[in-house]
């Protein structure tokens, strides 16, 4: 047990129960599971990935390589730091040997988001942090000040004095005057791990309060002020890789923020002054401590202090070594490797600023030759980097520097440079540089043998900082390895780039409450309600839920949907065409644009009439078709698929906007406005008819593709003859504030002629009798409207419109284009899958050797009721001039014999749209 | 057969759940239920005359900036951009609302286009309003730069939405009726960080 007396902020009055390799530990709220684990001097967490070695815990917080953990209690997480994790009663873990595992059981915690928006975004409660996070508040602003560890104060031990106090008053006086500023935000436990132009930065917080167990902030602030500190740097030597072997600023760490020592016979290795403190630190609480310092001199001041102590100190000395088995037992000191024990080695190799989110939007570094280190090289406007993470490392300067006018004084301490020493002498093959990825200076050295140059290629080829630390200790190293083999300045090198996050951010908390039902909307119509008492299976259409079917009891989709189709083919159906697009279209251009838009003539449209119109791209493939109503001379109401909704009116838009500005054209999307049902069949008049006693229905008064407005108890009704199943239909249009109402009504009144409700499915079907595409199900953005059959409704008056250049491209003239034909299966039984494909059909009826020549493939497929049988539409190479044809198309390991048709095959001389 | 058409509210099917929720959290957060009322969608050139001969029809100013909104005798003026404005009616039924806004537009190369039932109204009110709606909204929501009269297009969540300010605690969501479910859903969860007990402080 390494818990010493009077150190510690751990609650001590508590204990709290974990399990860590099926053995229990206690500690104390305040605790990490690597500070439990020091505490009880336990045997190392794991083993590395690639060569089995041991491996313990290196550091006291995210820039630990080695300590990872897989947590099974209280839900399951994957390799997570034992030095991050704080513990709770009933916490299970086990050590990670090579690599983690993932869940096999969801995680059910809940993860949300927050927009936050600020004056000043201050990251790190550190000295630097929370004097500018204190700095920002008097001066009246909105401060959010966010800091990664469970506690504010960053590196303060509480030995320090700030403002002649002990330096843990002077953060409890700061933390209080912040609380109590309504216009400042603190959150602990929450780490900034990404930073965005124009002031975004993402922090993950780790919530103990709150519905959600970690949360997302979006924070947007004027400016951002880096407080993120320094990460300490370790020395490469042989077998470096031992547990035991630890930064010198995590054993301090260690000692005053849990009170563990976490080592007895201590040997500090160090070529910078911060080292100094842990030793003196570690000795006065109770270890024996001996410093080898790689400087020719050792610092004045500490010779004084360690002299004071007793601790031994040697200047112009490294470590070559370690031994040990599982963990550290000695080091092996100078040139002749002498055995100094130990159970801990302490290693500085001085300081790398914390500059992760400064680079995240392309903040340069720079060496500095006197840091040692890479720090910002020139500013960023609304960023500003102070303390540690600026490379100011002394406490005083960092007060100073963060403070301003009333910065907070501490006692200037001289130091000595830090000597920048990447590796001492020994066997490349054993000198760890990325413990996680078991890389090694001889990999380095393989690498740049391969003729790598850059310190982006070293890393690929070596995978040195692509583990869970992201190389927070190894980066720099690996760097100044390449440097010196390579014989180049490490200025000349650089860095990897430091990409967010920062820290690893679960996929769930990035997700937040967009899962499930939330994952993506749910569009639903005005008579949603209605589909579902009605029975309906729904189907995706965009986010809309569409009634794709209403099966009875025991019917499956098949028997539904032949039943609704007889239902519209011998009486009358209902379908809810709602999620149409509708676009109106105002201004004295409007006939202009249109014209320009589709491909035929809007601009003859007689007001009362209704036309089919085609939309095609630049490239002259078809794009969107519908329907256009003309409403007045000057306006027009455009319906478009429902998928196509948006694209059509952003498309519309563009070309007004962009290219046509000087049409007076202005366009209104009321899909919503109005709700569309279609009241389709022989029958449809008798219940139209009823419900609107007022309006002559006949043929002659209210002729197919033309429109009437009507009211209904005074509310206005739009109603026209557009069919889209070939049957005598209306299409009912009102207010979506009365389609509950309309609904209903259209559903009483056709009680007596059996009225059906129908879906989707059925719609399908129905139109594909009558060869009518659907764009996006029989087209994929190849196929023009002459491939389709749909020349006719492409102008040869107009002098110009979207896609008509294209028309006459040599491909396009192509008599092998593929073209839309009906597909009926010579057997009358099979239902060709859609999407199968279709070659020619040999003598022999088999599927030939390859390579089989494609002639196409099947886009729709269904059972027709009118026809008692199966059929298709399919894309076919110089379909129409094979009408008549039989070819073979493949399904299971059969070759099914299919003959080639008109489109149309439910009445072709369109006798029954009229009634 | 119904002896007359009746109007339904969008969210009709979400009133109960909302009221209870409203009574549970009070004075938290309420979200309620707007009443439907008569809209239309105005375009016409700021610089044309179209506005002031608007103004006229519909008895009030209209708003002088985008972004902002302005009250008319029995409804709104929400500026939705240079040359478009959202003009509310409680008192008119939308095809005379549509007729008279549209025939004052008209005159000056303008146009009113009927889109009352295009959109429907969510309140969302209490201490708690503006937290919740950060949420799911990445707007600056604090008061001073969202003041009272100040409305903005926007997404809640994944949905398309038009926020306005007309208080503190009082703030008016305008939404399309195929997404108001999902965004009730969306707002519903979002009040779960709230316990009907208590009420505490949280980030702004």
């Amino acid at each position: 047990m390494s818990r010493i007396e009077g150190y510690g902020r751990v609650d001590r009055s508590r204990t709290v129960t974990v399990t860590v390799d099926g053995t229990e530990y206690t500690g104390h709220p305040g605790d990490t599971l690597a500070s439990v684990l020091l505490a009880h001097d336990a045997r190392p967490l794991g083993t590395s990935v690639k060569f089995g070695r041991p491996r313990g815990i290196g550091a006291a917080w995210v820039e630990d390589p080695t300590g990872l953990v897989q947590i099974e209690e209280p839900f399951p997480e994957p390799m997570v730091l034992a030095s991050t994790v704080e513990i709770t009663d009933g916490l299970v873990a086990r050590g990670v040997n090579g690599q983690g595992r993932l869940s096999d059981v969801a995680d059910v915690a809940r993860y949300d988001h927050r927009h936050v928006h600020c004056d000043v975004l201050v990251v790190g409660a550190g000295p630097a942090g929370l004097t500018a996070a204190r700095r920002a508040a008097r001066d009246g602003l909105d401060v959010v000040l966010v800091d990664d560890r469970p506690e504010p104060g960053g590196t303060l031990t509480g030995t320090e004095t700030i403002d002649g106090r002990p330096s843990r008053e002077f953060v409890a006086d700061v933390v209080a005057e912040l609380a109590a500023d309504p216009r400042v935000t603190h959150l602990q436990r929450t780490t900034a791990f990404g930073h965005y132009d124009d002031g975004l930065v993402l922090a993950l917080e780790r919530r103990e309060r709150g519905a959600s167990r970690q949360r997302v902030h979006r924070i947007r602030a004027a400016r951002v002020v880096i407080a993120a500190g320094a990460i300490e740097r370790p020395v490469v030597f042989e077998d470096d890789d031992r547990p035991g072997v630890m930064l010198a600023s995590a054993a301090r760490d260690f000692l005053h923020r849990h009170g563990v020592l976490a080592g007895r016979e201590v040997v500090v290795f160090t070529s910078d002054d911060a080292a100094y403190s842990a030793a003196v630190d570690l000795h006065d609480a109770g270890a024996a401590v001996r410093v080898l310092d790689a400087r020719a001199r050792v610092p004045e001041v500490w010779a004084r202090r360690c002299a004071e102590r007793g601790i031994e100190v040697s200047a112009d000395t490294q470590v070559h070594g370690t031994l040990g088995d599982d963990r550290v037992t000695a080091a092996l000191v100078g040139a002749e490797r002498r055995e100094v024990p130990c159970d801990l080695l302490l290693v500085s190799g001085g300081w790398n600023p914390t500059v992760h989110l400064f680079t995240h939007v392309g903040g340069r570094l720079g060496w500095d030759p006197a840091l040692g280190a890479f720090r910002p090289a020139a500013p960023l406007p609304g960023v500003e980097v102070v303390g540690a993470a600026d490379g100011t490392l002394d406490l005083a300067g960092c007060l100073r520097q963060a403070g301003g006018a009333d910065a907070p004084h501490a006692e200037e301490e001289h130091g000595e440079p830090t000597m920048v020493l990447w590796r001492t002498a020994g066997e490349p093959a054993r000198q760890f540089v990325d413990l996680q990825r078991d890389a090694t200076v001889a990999d380095i050295a393989r690498a740049v043998g391969a003729g790598m140059r850059s310190v982006e290629h070293v890393k690929r080829y070596t995978t040195i900082g692509t583990a869970h630390d992201q190389g927070k200790t190894s980066g720099v190293v690996a760097s100044g390895i390449t440097a010196e083999l390579l014989g180049r300045p490490i200025e000349d090198l650089g860095t990897t780039t430091f990409r967010p996050p920062y820290t690893p951010v679960a996929f769930a908390a990035l997700a937040g409450r967009a899962r499930g039902d939330l994952y993506d909307p749910v569009r639903t119509t005005a008579i949603h309600d209605r589909h579902v008492a009605a029975g309906a299976e729904f189907e995706d259409v965009g986010q809309w839920k569409r009634a794709r079917h209403y099966p009875q009891p025991g019917e499956d989709m098949t028997a539904a949907v032949l039943r609704e189709c007889a239902a519209v083919r011998t009486g009358v159906g209902i379908l809810d065409g709602s999620t149409l697009g509708k676009i109106d279209v105002r201004g004295p251009d409007a006939a202009v644009l249109l014209d320009r838009l589709y491909t035929n003539m809007m601009s003859s449209l007689k007001v009362g009439r209704v036309r089919y119109g085609v939309m095609c791209g630049n490239d002259g493939m078809v794009f969107d078709d519908g329907t256009v109503l003309r409403l007045a001379d000057d306006r027009f109401l455009v319906t478009t698929t429902t998928g196509n909704a948006a694209p059509v009116l952003d498309w519309m838009e563009e070309w007004l906007q962009t290219e046509w500005p000087d049409l007076r054209v202005r366009l209104t999307s009321v899909t919503e406005q109005l709700s569309i049902f279609a009241v389709a069949g022989p029958r449809s008049r008798d219940v139209v008819g009823a419900v609107f006693a007022d309006l002559d229905v006949g043929n002659d008064a209210f002729g197919f593709m033309s429109w009437q407005d009507t009211a209904l108890d005074g509310v206005p009704v739009r109603l026209a003859r557009i069919s889209f199943s070939g049957e005598l239909a209306f299409e009912v249009a009102v207010s979506s504030w009365y389609a509950p109402a309309l609904w209903d009504r259209l559903i009483e009144a056709g009680r007596p002629y059996g009225i059906t409700p129908y879906g989707t499915e059925t719609m399908h079907v129905l139109r594909a009798e009558k060869g009518y595409p659907i764009i996006g199900q029989d087209t994929d953005g190849t196929v023009s409207p002459h491939d389709l059959g749909l020349g006719w409704a492409v102008s040869r008056k107009k002098p110009d419109f979207l896609g008509r250049r294209s028309f006459a491209r040599p491909q396009n003239q192509d008599l092998l284009r593929k073209q839309l034909v009906s597909l009926l299966p010579v057997d009358a039984a099979t239902r060709l899958p859609e999407g199968s494909q279709i070659v020619h059909l040999a003598e022999d009826g088999r599927l030939p050797a390859p390579p089989v020549p494609m002639l196409g493939h099947v886009t729709s497929s269904y059972h027709s009721a009118a026809l008692a049988r199966p059929f298709a539409l399919a894309l076919v190479k110089g379909g129409r001039e094979r009408i008549g044809e039989v070819v073979g198309v493949p399904v299971g390991g059969e070759l099914v014999a299919a003959q080639i048709g008109d489109t149309v095959l439910v009445d072709p001389e369109g006798a029954r749209r009229d009634g | 057969m119904a002896e007359t058409l009746t109007a339904r509210h969008p969210l009709e099917g979400h009133r109960d759940q909302l009221e209870a929720l409203s009574a549970a959290l009070a004075p938290t957060l309420a979200l309620e239920l707007g009443e439907l009322v008569a809209a239309v969608d105005l375009r016409v050139d700021p610089g044309s005359g179209g506005a002031d001969a608007v103004e006229q029809v519909v008895g009030g100013p209209l708003p002088a900036r985008p972004d902002t909104w302005t009250a008319l005798p029995a409804g709104q003026a929400l500026r939705l951009g240079p040359d478009e404005w959202l003009l509310t009616s409680a008192a008119a039924r939308p095809e005379d609302w549509e007729f008279a806004v549209d025939e004052a537009a008209t005159a000056h190369g303008g146009m009113a286009v009927d889109v009352s039932a295009q959109r429907t109204v969510l309140w969302v009110r209490g201490s708690a309003a503006r937290e919740l709606l950060s949420t799911g909204c990445a707007l600056d929501l604090r008061p001073r730069s969202f003041p009272s009269g100040r409305c903005a297009q926007t997404l809640l969540g994944q949905a398309a939405v038009l926020l306005v300010a007309h208080g503190e605690d009082d703030l008016q969501l305008v939404v399309r009726p195929s997404f108001a479910g999902y965004v009730v859903d969306l707002l519903v969860d979002a009040a779960r960080e709230f316990p009907p007990s208590r009420h505490r402080k949280e980030t702004p």
